[in-house]
């Protein structure tokens, strides 16, 4: 990756075939906070460390999950302000869907209108890649789906994956606790479990986000009480 | 003369049990001169779900290339035909688009939904919704063809007893307007099959 005379035009490939921007936007996901996903076979739990800088922040205003569509949720890592241009892009995009044919937009439809969002960016003069990989959650006619979005634009469907400063020994964990027939309560162990697994401090309801979406298709962030309740249940 | 009398028309669709029927005429005319008696007005979009078109024949022709287009696409896209519901919407939403521009059509549109529910549905040229749940007719005989079907119709009817009578009201319709006529176009869908038949009526 030492092509450092081609990093400074992101539209400009380089030597080796690469585009070193994209590169170096992987690298800023991979340094943010760990966030994780696991499809059940009755819906999707999403999950992500809430650390914030100092105790003075009030973590009631931070929500680092999103609802995109009421059965469509979303979580990031990397930097957060690009997520929240990518958030406010897919609601127009869910809300134009839904406009013209009067349905939910599926999603893989919605995703594939992110991932094309994001492919722009590394192809467009001026701008530079998003710095977030997302994990999109939701549960429509095809059953409960995880897709995990890149900054090149690239997105694939997982069973189940992790993203941010843990990443390999979560996805270790995870490909060792996941099976098939899970249903959405032990996916919602599993993810907590996995993230105390590279957690630095106590865990709490009030620093991990969990979002959830189960058969009625409705996606919603636990609070931190239930967050309590399924810790209390884990340990 | 209105522009939506321009070519003459007659159009109905009818739900029935687990089916619908969707007929047309086969005139089409300039004013008070027949060009063509075997016009299509009715198009398939898939294997079930129907579109006709009443109107300016113009408009009616490139507005069903739009929607096909559209739908093609749509198909490429989410791996899954349009359903009814979902089409009417989008029509709808076309139409509306060229609301100080408008296309001279009014659509008729039946498909079988989910569960082989029977869908119709009407709109008028900048894409008001009309749901029903038993007829829906549009063309230039379109006040006789509401008093035959309020007449003929039954809820519930089953496919050979609803194309008798969805026959029967088209051509005791087209008989009293002179734009429309020179025979009927009849499609019958059930969820197992497509009977396509051709009336012949008083050729005038």
């Amino acid at each position: 990756m030492g092509d450092s005379q081609y990093s400074f035009s992101l539209t400009t490939f380089s030597p080796s075939g690469k585009l070193v921007q994209i590169e170096h936007a992987l690298t800023a996901v991979g340094s943010g906070q760990t966030s994780l996903g696991i499809k059940a076979a009755n819906g999707v739990v999403i999950a992500t460390e809430k650390k914030l800088p100092s105790i003075l922040v009030d973590e009631s205003s931070v929500q680092k999950i999103q609802t995109l569509t009421p059965n469509i949720g979303v979580v990031y890592s990397g930097m957060g302000p690009d997520f929240r241009v990518l958030v406010r892009k897919s609601w127009k995009q869910a809300e134009q869907y839904h406009r013209l044919y009067k349905e939910p937009i599926p999603v893989t439809q919605l995703v594939r209108e992110i991932a094309a969002v994001m492919q722009e960016f590394t192809q467009s003069g001026g701008v530079r890649p998003f710095g977030v990989s997302l994990l999109v959650a939701g549960f429509d006619d095809n059953g409960p789906q995880l897709y995990q979005v890149d900054p090149s634009g690239s997105y694939f469907s997982w069973k189940a994956s992790a993203m941010g400063k843990n990443v390999s020994n979560a996805k270790t964990f995870l490909e060792k606790r996941y099976t098939d027939d899970m249903e959405l309560d032990d996916a919602v162990h599993t993810s907590i479990l996995t993230l105390k697994e590279g957690f630095e401090g106590q865990i709490s309801g009030k620093n991990i986000e969990i979002g959830i979406i189960g058969a009625d298709k409705q996606f919603r962030v636990l609070t931190p009480a239930e967050i309590e309740d399924y810790l209390a249940e884990v340990e | 003369m209105s522009i939506f009398e321009y070519n003459g028309s007659a159009l109905i669709a009818m739900v029935g049990k687990n089916c619908f029927a969707i007929a047309s005429d086969r005139r089409l005319g300039v004013q008070l001169q027949t060009i063509a008696t075997d016009f299509q007005r009715i198009y398939k979009i898939h294997d079930r779900l129907f579109l006709g078109l009443s109107g300016l024949a113009t408009d009616a022709q490139t507005l069903y290339q739009r929607l096909v287009f559209r739908h093609k696409l749509y198909q490429l896209r989410e791996e899954r035909v349009m359903k009814p519901e979902t089409f009417a919407s989008m029509v709808s939403a076309l139409l509306y688009e060229k609301r100080f521009g408008p296309y001279f059509c009014q659509p008729v549109i039946a498909g079988l939904g989910d569960e082989d529910k029977p869908f119709i549905c009407t709109m008028d040229s900048i894409g008001a919704k009309e749901l029903a749940k038993d007829f829906v007719v549009t063309g230039t005989a379109s006040e006789s063809l509401y008093g035959a079907c309020e007449a003929m119709f039954k809820p519930d009817m089953e496919a050979e007893e609803l194309f008798e009578t969805i026959s029967q009201a088209l051509l005791s319709s087209v008989d009293r307007d002179c734009l429309s006529g020179w025979g009927g176009h009849v499609y019958v869908v059930t969820p197992t099959e497509v009977k396509e038949r051709i009336l012949k009526g008083r050729m005038d």
